[in-house]
């Protein structure tokens, strides 16, 4: 009896290991990539993704249609995709880098691991959009906005630009997110803006009139949505793709104040390996991401704004890309990102 | 070791200043809060724990099968996806309120919503290793107490209990390590935790160092919490000295505590599993409309959860009794070591893990970088230590003798581990097997960065889904998840380990 007993165990263990280690390398066909990693001379490019498939999909689909390539994507976080390319170093897989956060991809620009574009992808892109050394582009902008509850709160309500968001009125009813990468970017815009002093009598504010710290966008919009808070400090597509899911009754309005920098355009960039030996190929994919039908793409399905020359945005982004303010150089100085990180820790809102 | 050593090179030669770098006062304090987060939720999970495994294992509690599984599973959902199932439950305006139609309700923000939280799920660290110990608890010694007048409670306090310390005293100290490195929930809880000031650091600076030095002061604290557990596993002998075979101990009657027995069993089962699991149903069915899952996907998405899992929890169970035995069978300064420095991938978070994997892997093996053989790897470094305390708890409660003896008869030392040493410890391994597996299932940054290329599991899957916000989404790729992962829990803590 008790020998039998073990007996059951044992090739259940057996089979595990045996499943585990021959199986290397392979695995169960999920069916959403092209071409399976047991073909390791394929024409295609590895791309490390920091953006999800649903943000990427229809631009890499028609990438891989018309250059007749395939395309590997690692999806991740952009943060750990870019401590992986500087720990991977020369050994690095991947042939491309497509960021959500331009600090991200400034990271892994100073460690000498981007190339330099080629001038005719540059140049598909406004220069105030790309990085100064041509070491990476922007491929769409998103928006630091004001989000409201549109029950809740009327439109002429909202302050000019965040600053007001510190009166008494909105005590305790402002959502904010000091820990995401987009909200300190935000406040690296500011300082940059108007002097770490106003920058810090800021922050000390919102913390003192009850601003409530939620981990990133999306908690903010739901719980404006739920309406434990009113307004909140996010990115604008974040509601745009609830109202693409819940239709337009979604309670959650999106508010780009007019004053100063009340909105922030950030990017969404791409760069090339140094170590790949595929670039002209991943130029290409560059291009590609770059061309009319991808931008088209990126702003009809996430409602962001296409930065490539002559495309026009989504029609629900009813403020023009020119007038979003942004800003250059600071937001991808990782020095200036560290002193915002120390100021927010000192103003007690981090 | 490896992410130990790698800790060790990232911030070498420098590690006071890198300690001074991490200690400031301000994370001083959020460390005291956290390691206050971290016993408050121990002695919670433990509290849970005990009773549920004593009623499910000792007494003829009606459906203590079904309890035991149900009770096991909420170990499989990902904090951060159960945190969000709680506050879109509990919370302001949450399904709670809107169903009892009051203004408000007690806020579950904080430290009170994160002790309840984790709590909730951690307690099955405890639960499981616990049940492989009672089923091992000799009954003679409690016959021996009741023959001499103690009652009930008084032989549970001075027989059963003190049988019990050391695996109680290892599932704690991984209770407390999960909260110590956990994110995702107390984030979603706003508490402000230890590991958020590592995320903030390491995300603003793409790091590693500075990451890596907060990550030197999680080891220190693991260090400690290990020195705490290893006292109370301190070497009593609580195995049996008496020859023969292990009786199988009579269930006690619970008479009329049977029903509030069931109730408090039904009741944990109710917060921790049909809860979150309700919540995920609705929103299943609320999302089946929008590009539903594909089955064949679904297949092929658990079938690699499954490889994955199967596999780490496999290399585990192995390497962790090789531990466990050396640092019973020959305490000493080596042993020791060794199964401190195992417990460093636990304490860290698992992209610091998984960076570690990456730095050796690229310069030393890159023939195996991106494999499935990598990815096991990588989770058994991570999970390894779920492994070694209930097998080392077990392995305490095999008294040498048996293997001396088998040695006397003539047999290797190889053959008596085989035939004597693994299938009396077979309760302890199963567990340590099951816990690795159920968190590997669920582990999302070092299978994201060391997975083959196009390689997806369920979590990878719940991750995608709920990036832009859509946790609805993830209801389908979450309850496979759980459908999974419940078959082996029910293999290996029931069919497994049941008597004869």
């Amino acid at each position: 009896m008790n020998q039998n007993r073990r007996s059951t165990q044992r090739p259940i263990l057996a089979a595990a290991i045996a499943a585990a280690l021959l199986g290397g390398g392979c695995g169960f066909d999920t069916g959403t990539s092209g071409g399976g990693p047991d073909e390791p001379e394929t024409e295609g490019i590895t791309l490390y993704s920091g953006r999800i498939p649903a943000a990427i999909g229809g631009a890499v689909d028609s990438y891989e249609a018309d250059a007749d390539r395939d395309v590997q994507v690692r999806y991740a976080d952009t943060a750990d995709l870019a401590a992986t390319l500087i720990e991977e170093g020369d050994a690095s897989p991947a042939d491309a880098f497509f960021a959500q956060e331009p600090g991200a991809i400034a990271a892994v620009a100073d460690a000498g691991a981007l190339a330099r574009l080629p001038g005719d992808v540059l140049a598909r892109v406004p220069a105030r959009y790309r990085d100064p050394e041509g070491r990476w582009v922007g491929v769409t902008g998103r928006a630091r906005i004001l989000a409201y509850n549109r029950d809740a709160v009327q439109r002429s309500e909202l302050p000019r630009s965040p600053f007001g968001l510190v009166a008494p009125r909105w005590r305790d009813r402002v959502g904010w997110s000091p820990a995401s990468s987009s909200m300190q970017e935000y406040v690296t815009a500011l300082r940059a803006r108007y002097g770490d002093e106003r920058t810090r009598e800021w922050l000390e504010a919102m913390v003192a009139n009850g601003a409530v710290d939620y981990p990133n966008n999306v908690t903010i919009r739901d719980a404006i949505a739920s309406g434990e808070i009113d307004v909140g400090l996010i990115n604008h597509y974040y509601v745009a793709q609830a109202v693409a899911e819940e239709g337009d009754d979604y309670p959650v309005g999106v508010y780009f104040p007019p004053g100063g920098l009340g909105s922030l355009l950030l990017l969404t960039s791409v760069g090339v390996l140094e170590s790949s030996d595929r670039k002209p190929e991943a130029f290409d994919f560059v291009r590609s991401l770059l061309s009319p039908p991808s931008q088209e793409f990126f702003t009809f399905s996430s409602k962001e704004y296409p930065l490539a020359r002559g495309v026009a945005p989504d029609p629900s982004l009813t403020v023009p890309l020119a007038e979003v303010p942004s800003v250059e150089g600071e937001l991808v100085d990782l020095d200036e990102l560290q002193a915002t990180i120390e100021l927010m820790q000192e103003a007690g809102a981090l | 070791m490896l992410p130990a050593a790698y800790l060790f090179v990232v911030v070498a030669g420098d590690l006071s200043d890198a300690l001074s770098d991490a200690l400031t006062s301000s994370t001083a304090a959020i460390l005291a809060r956290t390691l206050a987060l971290a016993a408050a939720v121990t002695v919670t999970a433990v509290a849970i724990a005990l009773p549920i495994g004593w009623l499910t294992v000792r007494t003829d509690l009606p459906g203590r099968r079904l309890w035991a599984v149900l009770c096991t599973l909420p170990l499989v959902i990902p904090s951060y996806v159960g945190a969000y199932l709680f506050v879109a439950a509990l919370g302001p305006n949450g399904m709670l309120q809107d169903t009892l139609g009051v203004e408000q309700l007690p806020s579950i923000y904080g430290f009170p919503g994160a002790w309840l939280v984790l709590s909730l799920f951690t307690y099955p660290l405890v639960l499981l290793p616990l049940r492989g110990a009672l089923r091992r608890i000799d009954p003679q010694l409690e016959d021996a107490a009741r023959a001499m007048g103690r009652g009930p409670l008084a032989v549970f306090r001075s027989v059963v209990l003190p049988q019990l310390w050391p695996v109680l005293a290892a599932g704690g100290l991984l209770v407390a390590l999960y909260v110590v490195s956990d994110f995702g929930a107390v984030s979603l809880l706003r508490f402000d935790s230890f590991t958020r000031e590592i995320y903030v650091a390491y995300r603003s600076s793409f790091d590693r160092t500075a990451a890596a030095s907060l990550g030197a002061v999680l080891v220190i604290v693991m260090l400690g919490l290990l020195f705490l557990s290893s006292r109370l596993r301190s070497a009593k002998v609580i195995h049996r000295l008496g020859p023969g075979t292990l009786r199988p101990a009579p269930p006690y009657r619970l008479g009329r505590w049977r029903w509030p027995a069931v109730a408090f069993c039904a009741a944990i089962a109710l917060v921790a599993f049909v809860l979150p699991v309700a919540v995920l149903l609705y929103w299943a069915s609320e999302g089946i409309s929008s590009g539903a899952t594909p089955l064949s996907r679904a297949a092929a998405l658990g079938g690699n959860s499954l490889l994955v899992s199967a596999g780490a929890a496999a290399l585990g169970a192995v390497c962790a009794l090789t531990i466990a035995a050396l640092s019973v069978r020959h305490p000493g300064r080596l042993s020791g070591l060794l199964e401190r420095a195992s417990h460093a991938g636990y304490a860290l978070p698992g992209i610091l893990v998984a960076l570690a994997l990456v730095f050796f892997a690229t310069r030393l093996v890159p023939s195996l970088y991106q494999t499935t053989a990598l990815l096991v790897f990588g989770l058994t470094i991570h999970y390894l230590p779920l492994g070694i305390g209930p097998i080392a708890a077990a392995l305490l409660q095999v008294s040498p003798r048996v293997e001396e003896a088998a040695r006397g008869l003539g047999r290797s030392r190889a053959e008596v581990f085989r035939t004597v040493t693994v299938p009396l410890t077979r309760g302890g391994l199963l567990a340590g097997a099951a816990l690795i597996f159920l968190h590997a299932m669920k582990e999302l940054p070092a299978t994201l960065i060391l997975a083959p290329l196009g390689f997806e599991t369920l979590a990878t899957d719940i991750w995608t889904q709920t990036n832009f916000g859509f946790y609805e989404a993830s209801a389908i790729p979450a309850l496979l998840l759980l459908a999974v992962a419940a078959v082996p829990v029910y293999l290996l803590s029931e069919r497994g380990a049941a008597r004869p």
